[in-house]
This record gives C-alpha cells, structure tokens and sequence, in this order.
C-alpha cells in the first residue's frame, strides 16, 4: 500500500495540480453521496403487514431524510421489527408503499438491497470461516468492484476496531466483537442506510456504549442514514428523530427532546405497604392521578423535586408510610408512558400475555 | 498499489484509509472537519450476469473451505466405506464365495460402497443449509441482491465438489478391492460418482428449502439414503429378483449409478461369462438392455429436476 502517498498518487490520477485537488476531491464525494441521492432516504405511506388475522403494522406513514439517524421505539411485539423487514425486503407488505434509498421494497427490490446494510438482532455471521473471510464472502455476494475490497475491508474492520483479529475464526468472537463484525460488514459496500435492528440487544453496558461510539463515528465518516430499532429507552436519545410504536402504530414521532417537552413533568415514584390506599390518598388530597407502573406507584408532577417535601408535608398519619421516593427527569420512558399509559416493560408483559392468549386461541380452534 | 485500486468506482480523499487514531480503542470519536476522513466509498454496481457468477462461486467456495476446515468429517464420513468394504465384505465373502464364481465380494459391493460414501456427503453437504438457517447465516445470503437462484446453484455445486472429492477419496483405495487402476475405468467411476454427488446434493438443498431443523433433516437422511442403497442393489445382483424387488430396484434412481460401475470394473477384470451374467447382467427395462449413457441421463435428469425444484422453492421463501 502507498499509504502515505495516497493523496499523490490519487492526485496523478486525475493529473490535477495539488492547490485543485483538495476541492475537485470533496466535489467528487458530493457527487457520490448526493448525485443521484434522494433527499428521502426512506420514504413510507400507509404500510400495512398481516398475518392472517393478526394486523402486526395498521398502517403506517413516515419518512426518514437523508443523514439522519431515525430510531423505532417500542416494546417487543408492537411492529418495529415487521416494518423494518419491510423495508428491507425481507416480507412483503400486505399493504401500502415505501421506498428506500429512492426505490420501491417491492418492486425494486434489488436496487434496495444494493444501497443498504443489515445488522440484524441475531447473528448471520459464518464462525466456521474468519472475520476477514466473512467480509470477504459478503464483497463477492453485494458484487463489490475487486479491486476496491481490500482498502474498503481494512477500513471497515478497523473502524470497529477488528483489523488485528481478521484472521481469527469468528466462531472465537464475544458476542460484542460479533456485533462489531456485522456492523463493519453492512458497512462494507458503502450502503446509503444501515439498518440496525435492535443493535445492542443482548450485550453488556460496556459493550453497548462502544457500539455506540462506532455508530457515531460512522455516521460522521460515512455520511450515512441510519435506521434503528431499540427497545432501550436510553439507546433512543443518540437519534435525531424518533417514532414510538405501539400496538402497530405510531403514536409518537419527534426529536428526543421535543418528545420529553411534550411531557412537561417529572415523574414520581412511591413505594408504600398499600398501593391502592396511596393512590387513593393522593387522588383525593393532592388530585393527582397516580397509577402502579414497575410495583410502584407512579405519577407525573410538573416539578417534582419541590413537590417532594409537601408529599412529605401533607402525608396523612393514617396513610400507608411511604417506604421511599424517587424522582426523574422525564426520559422517553416517561413519553411512551404519556402516550400509551404504560411504560415499555409493561407493555411488553401485558404483549406477552396477548400473545399467549392468541396463541390459545389459535390451538383450540 | 494505491493507484491501482483506485479505480472511477472509488472516491477517495485526502487521507490514507485507516489512520484515525480513534478508530481502535472504542472510544468516541474527536470531531474533526470532515475533510480529515478518508471515505473509500464503493459503489455496487447493477446485476449482471458476472456479479451472478461471482456469487455461485463465493458460495462454492464457502462450502469448500468448510469441509478443509472439518477434517474429522473427512475421516468419520471414510469409517462407513471402509465398515462395508472390509467388515461386512470380507464377512460375507466366505458365505458368498459359492454364489460369486470366484470373483471376490468385496469388488462386487465396491461400486454400492462407493456410492454411499458420496450420498452421505452430499446430504451432509445439503444439511448445511438447515444449520445455516439454524445459524442465521442464510439470511445473509438471502438478503444480497442477487437471483436466489445463484445461492442454490453454488451450495449444490460446492455440496457435489465435496462430495466427488469423497468419492475420489474411496476410488484411491479401489486396488484394495482388486480393481485395477486403469485411467478409463477410474474416468468412468469418477463422472459417475460426480452425477451422483450432484443429484443428491440437489436432492436434500430441496428438501433443506422446507426443514427448519437439523434432527428432522437427520431423521429424513436415514429413511432415505439406507432404502436407497439396499433398493439398488450394491448388496446383490439386479438378476433374477423376485418381481416386487426388482420393480422397487428399477424405481430406485441409485440402481443407474450402482450397475455401470459394477459393469465397468467387470469388463476390467478377467471374469467368466457365467461370473459376468450372474453378478454384472446389467439393469433391463421390460428385457431391454438399458446402456450406459441412458442411466447416466437418468441420473442427470433427476438432478437436474430437483436443482429446480429447490430453485423455485428458495425463490418463493421470503
């Protein structure tokens, strides 16, 4: 490799002189990334996915710009994953349209799988051959130009910090090495949007944060419309704009911080011996309605930490004592709560429970 | 070098690629001006007829470097020929040897031995694809934008070429067996051998489309592969069959890759016409002679008919 002397070398290429370079060079990666870009990079109207009886997406519009980094938030079973299959043409819709990168999922499918990277939740990686082999399996596969691999696979594995381990069988990586791995190989033929369908699922915090960070660092280096879905309320925050799914529906879809203004209050938690008695001990003296999220009682003030001390104040000696008290900044925990009346894990459980159901429905037929 | 690779496709830019400090140690990244990062974009380029075949060779390919890797497979998939071959042939050889006109038995059950040696690897070969399913992998392939048809086309290919070098592995030990090794006779075994590599590696991709799991695919394995090799006669002669065996024998496609061998190793050895007729008559259809080349297409044709089915299956999954 003429490292060093690749500007030089690029530069005799274009048989420039070098006060020129410099901006024919970035001229030509505008072209690149926005010459035939649209300025949607996703583009949805009216998606509708069913499963026999079961509507799994009721529905649905919205469209993603080119450059953003767009999350899908919601608990398990409310759609995310469906849609992002749709997109990525791996179901067909049963109704509606969505173009991706400029193309229809359905009738240009290959045009869309051209322009778009995939990590998916669980692992599509071969362990039987090496990190580098696996990179290498996915040029051939996408049609990758030859002799752009090897720079572009070096790249790649060194942004997530795996160029050192290329030839180790993937078979030998942690989980978060794994992740590493598929989010360089999605990477590898420079799609216009990454899908990452709940990319940090499954690892530990720490692993999760530098995943993060390699995210981060991409989008700024790659220029590149990333499209996610997460379940974890902190993970949502790294995007720019967010839609909340419930149920199959968008019930939410707006930056991070506009969706935590739209709530307005900070939320309070109280543990007590008699949940119902506090609930209605505050309902009647301080009118506020509170309801039991995560076994605590839990309800929403516009200032919590002054609300506190006249909790305490006015507590009736004939009300359950309260055993302890916590008070948060509105999260998106607290959005998808104000929006569909519970929080993400209850959803989740209150889901499991419907699908349990449906699933008992469907055996005693 | 950099040159070289930095064909129209690319756009480089200022910098050397992977010089950001920051790249390795996980760290978030200093944010710098974006003119300090160098963007190797690629561009894919349309569907061609050329970016097909590279994906049916990067498949073939994939297969081959698997079965490098699994050496133990390559020795447990030689334990079953050399069971039959040495154990039950040389067994049975002395309660055969009145029937055999003075041919040894173990050269009359080579050609089914040797069969089997290539059906199990190919149905192994074609079980990869459940475990790549079970693994995630498939989808990957699944996913690239190029016909499905490619993907299938490479796993039988790669899943034929594994098992054909099985194959050539158990040709190897044929002067064990008192074959002689004469170029035409080891032609003939091998082409046959690569017909039935590919038909059965076409068979179980076909029916790997629709098994999720690896024991069902096990299970579907064992009901197939030993009927078939005890239907086709490696064990006995085609001549002289009661009726109901011999119509089940004629039905089995293996019974048109077991007799032109047999046929071709006999017409190598010093045999008596008796010894030919009793052991190697040759399959007949309604009293004809059917010839070599026929059997051969029989086989080719039914492989071919199952890569299509297992074409238009993959295709349809979604």
């Amino acid at each position: 490799m003429c490292k060093a002397h690749f500007a030089p070398c690029v530069l005799d290429l274009l048989d420039l002189r070098p006060s020129e370079a410099h901006i024919k060079i970035e001229s030509m990666t505008d072209i690149s990334s926005n010459g035939s870009a649209p300025a949607l990079a996703v583009a949805v109207e009216g998606l509708v996915k069913r499963y026999g009886e079961l509507e799994a997406v009721k529905g649905i519009d919205f469209t993603v710009a080119s450059g953003e980094t767009f999350g899908f938030l919601g608990p398990n079973g409310a759609g995310k994953s469906t849609t992002i299959n749709m997109l990525c043409t791996l179901v067909q819709p049963s109704g509606g349209s969505a173009r991706v990168a400029g193309h229809d999922v359905v009738r240009e499918r290959d045009e869309v799988r051209r322009n778009i990277g995939l990590v998916f939740q669980d692992t599509t990686l071969d362990g039987y051959l090496t990190a580098e082999q696996n990179l290498q399996l996915h040029a051939e596969l996408y049609g990758m130009p030859r002799g752009a691999v090897s720079e572009r696979l070096q790249q790649v594995m060194e942004m997530v910090g795996l160029w050192e381990r290329r030839s180790s069988l993937v078979m030998t990586f942690s989980g978060g090495m794994k992740r590493r791995l598929e989010i360089a190989r999605g990477l590898l033929h420079s799609p216009r949007v990454l899908f990452l369908d709940e990319p940090t699922v499954g690892l530990d915090p720490q692993t999760r944060s530098s995943i993060w960070s390699y995210i981060a660092e991409l989008k700024r280096d790659e220029d590149i419309t990333i499209f996610m879905t997460t379940h974890y309320m902190d993970e949502a925050e790294y995007c720019d704009r967010i839609a909340i799914m419930d149920r199959g529906t968008i019930v939410a879809l707006d930056t991070p911080e506009s969706l935590k203004a739209s709530v307005g209050t900070d939320r309070v938690q109280i543990q007590t011996d008699d949940d119902d008695a506090a609930i209605a001990a505050l309902s009647e003296r301080f009118d506020i309605e509170a309801s039991i999220a995560e076994g605590a009682v839990t309800f929403g003030v516009p200032e919590g930490g002054q609300f506190v001390p006249r909790l305490f104040d006015e507590w009736d000696p004939a009300h359950p004592p309260i055993k302890s008290v916590s008070v948060s900044r509105p999260s998106l925990d607290d959005v998808f709560m104000s929006y569909t009346g519970k929080t993400i894990r209850d959803a989740e459980e209150s889901g499991d429970t419907d699908r349990r159901r449906a699933m008992a429905r469907m055996m005693s037929r | 070098m950099a040159t070289e690779t930095s064909t129209p496709t690319i756009s480089p830019g200022p910098h050397a690629p992977g010089t950001s400090p920051s790249a390795r140690d996980g760290q978030p990244p200093a944010s710098g001006s974006p003119a300090e990062h160098h963007i190797a974009r690629v561009h894919v380029p349309a569907r061609s007829l050329r970016s097909e075949l590279r994906a049916i060779r990067v498949v073939w390919r994939r297969e081959l470097i698997r079965f490098s890797r699994d050496r133990l497979r390559i020795l447990t998939s030689l334990i079953q020929p050399f069971l039959f071959l040495f154990v039950l042939g040389t067994g049975i050889s002395t309660l055969a040897a009145a029937g055999t006109h003075g041919v040894n038995f173990k050269t009359f059950i080579y050609p089914g031995v040797l069969c089997m040696a290539v059906m199990f690897t190919a149905m192994f070969s074609a079980a990869s694809i459940v475990w790549d399913r079970e693994f995630g992998f498939l989808r990957e392939m699944m996913v690239a934008p190029v016909r499905r048809s490619s993907i299938v086309l490479g796993k039988v290919a790669g899943g034929a070429t594994v098992a054909t070098f099985q194959g050539l592995i158990v040709i190897a030990i044929a002067g064990l067996v008192e074959i002689p090794y004469e170029l035409g006779l080891i032609l003939e075994l091998f082409a046959l051998s690569l017909l039935v590599a590919f038909a059965i590696t076409a068979f179980g991709v076909m029916f790997a489309a629709r098994i999720n799991q690896m024991q069902s695919f096990m299970a579907l394995m064992q009901m197939v592969i030993m009927p078939m090799f005890f239907l086709s006669g490696a064990m006995f002669s085609v001549a002289n069959l009661p009726q109901w065996l011999a119509i089940l024998n004629r039905l089995d496609p293996l019974t048109y890759a077991v007799d032109p061998m047999r046929r071709a190793i006999f017409s190598h050895l010093n045999v008596s016409p008796q010894a030919q007729q009793a052991l190697a008559p040759g399959v007949t259809w309604f009293g004809w002679h059917v010839p070599t080349l026929l059997e051969a297409a029989v086989i080719a044709i039914l492989g071919l008919v199952m890569l299509s089915v297992a074409i238009w299956e993959f295709s349809q999954a979604e």
